[in-house]
């Protein structure tokens, strides 16, 4: 249990995928100038990434692995290369049908996430949770804190970026620095203050 | 080659690059350029998968019904990235090392599906081939350049041979550490953003608020 805690702060704070792996920074930029949009995003991230990260995690240990079929009667079988296309697959197919259960049954909902949806596919954070779960060998139930624990921290991350883009709109910029230049340099402030998490030791 | 076909090579270079401009793709150019060998092998990757999913795409692209066309693309270039992931483990193996996950987010690097979606599935084939290039190229050029000031400046060396002796080696030179720290890769390519748009006025983002000067008060 205590384990599984330092890995949630460590994914949330010292790992954060958006400041310190720089995962899904197209969204992270592109959709960081509103803060009710952002909120409705990171938390959209998070719904998919504790989702599919588990899920991966399960389709490596049952099928892919080297052995992991030898509850089928292959045990010499290694499909590990065949992991990047069946992570995204999977991604893709658990997005759709997300998409597909929120429309009916939670309509208010998916009148609020149902435009990231479809955005969420393409973002690498997604991706590279599920990659990162596979480099370091996770456990499903670290997976699934991993999951968890990664969103959150692309979550907050992209709140407070909206919430100092929304102040930054009204400040005098240089003109070849407005817009996605200062955003950058902002991201680039962000990560710093960031990186002071990375001497907090568990 | 033709005018317009040359124009599809330069111009992701400077007027339309995917990452200045196009905000497209900007992950891996943060992540990967700590060293200059890697970015290398990156870009070469970048190349390769953009280039040949934009051709394979556009071959396809009359029988690829509208409504699955995303996950096809998909398809085509998660194939491409195991084909080039197989080869970088194969043949540079501690690169491969380094660039761990980086590789596999190729699949979902914008630049290759924005490209895709936006140029392979209306042209012909050579056409989308010399425009996935192209783009491979523009990501390629701003990759390089973050990478030497990194490396050049962070640890004084390029492609790993030392230009500038540093300290810790009985050197004259001494390494800038924040620049190989990831929020580095930030304020560079935010430099870099600020000195192509001032170059070229009409890349600059119009302003939302306005500061009112003495006179119009």
């Amino acid at each position: 249990m205590e384990g599984l805690i330092s890995l949630a702060v460590k994914a949330i704070f010292v790992e954060n995928l958006a400041l310190s792996f720089f995962l899904g920074m197209c969204t992270f930029i592109a959709v960081s100038k509103k803060i009710s949009t952002a909120i409705g995003l990171g938390v959209s991230v998070m719904i998919v990434q504790s989702i599919t990260v588990p899920a991966n995690n399960i389709i490596l240990s049952y099928l892919l692995k080297p052995g992991a079929l030898a509850w089928a009667g292959f045990p010499d079988i290694d499909l590990t290369f065949l992991g990047l296309i069946s992570y995204i697959g999977v991604i893709a197919a658990l997005v759709q049908i997300l998409e597909m259960i929120l429309d009916k049954y939670f309509p208010p909902l998916y009148n609020a996430l149902g435009i990231f949806l479809p955005l969420i596919t393409v973002n690498c954070a997604i991706l590279g949770g599920s990659l990162f779960m596979v480099e370091r060998d996770y456990n499903f139930s670290e997976a699934t804190t991993y999951g968890i624990a990664s969103g959150f921290g692309w979550a907050l991350a992209i709140a407070t970026m909206a919430g100092v883009r929304e102040k930054l709109k009204y400040s005098d910029i240089p003109d070849g620095l407005q817009g996605l230049g200062i955003t950058f340099i902002t991201a680039g402030l962000m990560a710093m203050a960031f990186m002071c998490f990375s001497g907090v030791k568990l | 080659m033709s005018q317009t076909r040359k124009q599809l090579l330069t111009d992701p270079l400077v007027d339309n690059n995917p990452i200045t401009l196009q905000v497209l793709g900007i992950c891996s150019a943060l992540a990967v350029t700590s060293s200059l060998n890697v970015a290398f092998v990156m870009s070469l990757a970048v190349i390769a998968v953009c280039g040949f999913s934009s051709l394979f795409i556009s071959i396809l692209r009359h029988y690829i019904p509208n409504s699955i066309r995303i996950i096809v693309q998909m398809v085509i270039i998660a194939s491409l990235v195991i084909l080039v992931d197989q080869i970088i483990k194969a043949y540079a193996y501690e690169i491969s090392k380094t660039l761990s996950v980086f590789v596999g987010l190729i699949i979902t690097n914008c630049i290759v599906m924005g490209r895709a979606e936006a140029f392979a599935m209306k042209n012909k084939p050579f056409e989308s081939f010399v425009d996935g290039v192209g783009n491979g190229l523009g990501y390629s050029l701003l990759l390089m350049s973050v990478g030497v000031i990194r490396e050049l400046f962070g640890s004084g060396t390029l492609f790993g041979i030392t230009i500038f002796n540093s300290i810790s080696n009985g050197g004259w030179y001494v390494p800038n550490g924040l620049l190989l720290l990831p929020p580095s890769a930030f304020f560079i390519i935010g430099f870099i953003i600020w000195g192509v748009r001032t170059w070229k006025k009409s890349q600059v983002e119009a302003r939302e608020y306005k500061i009112q000067t003495l006179e119009e008060h």
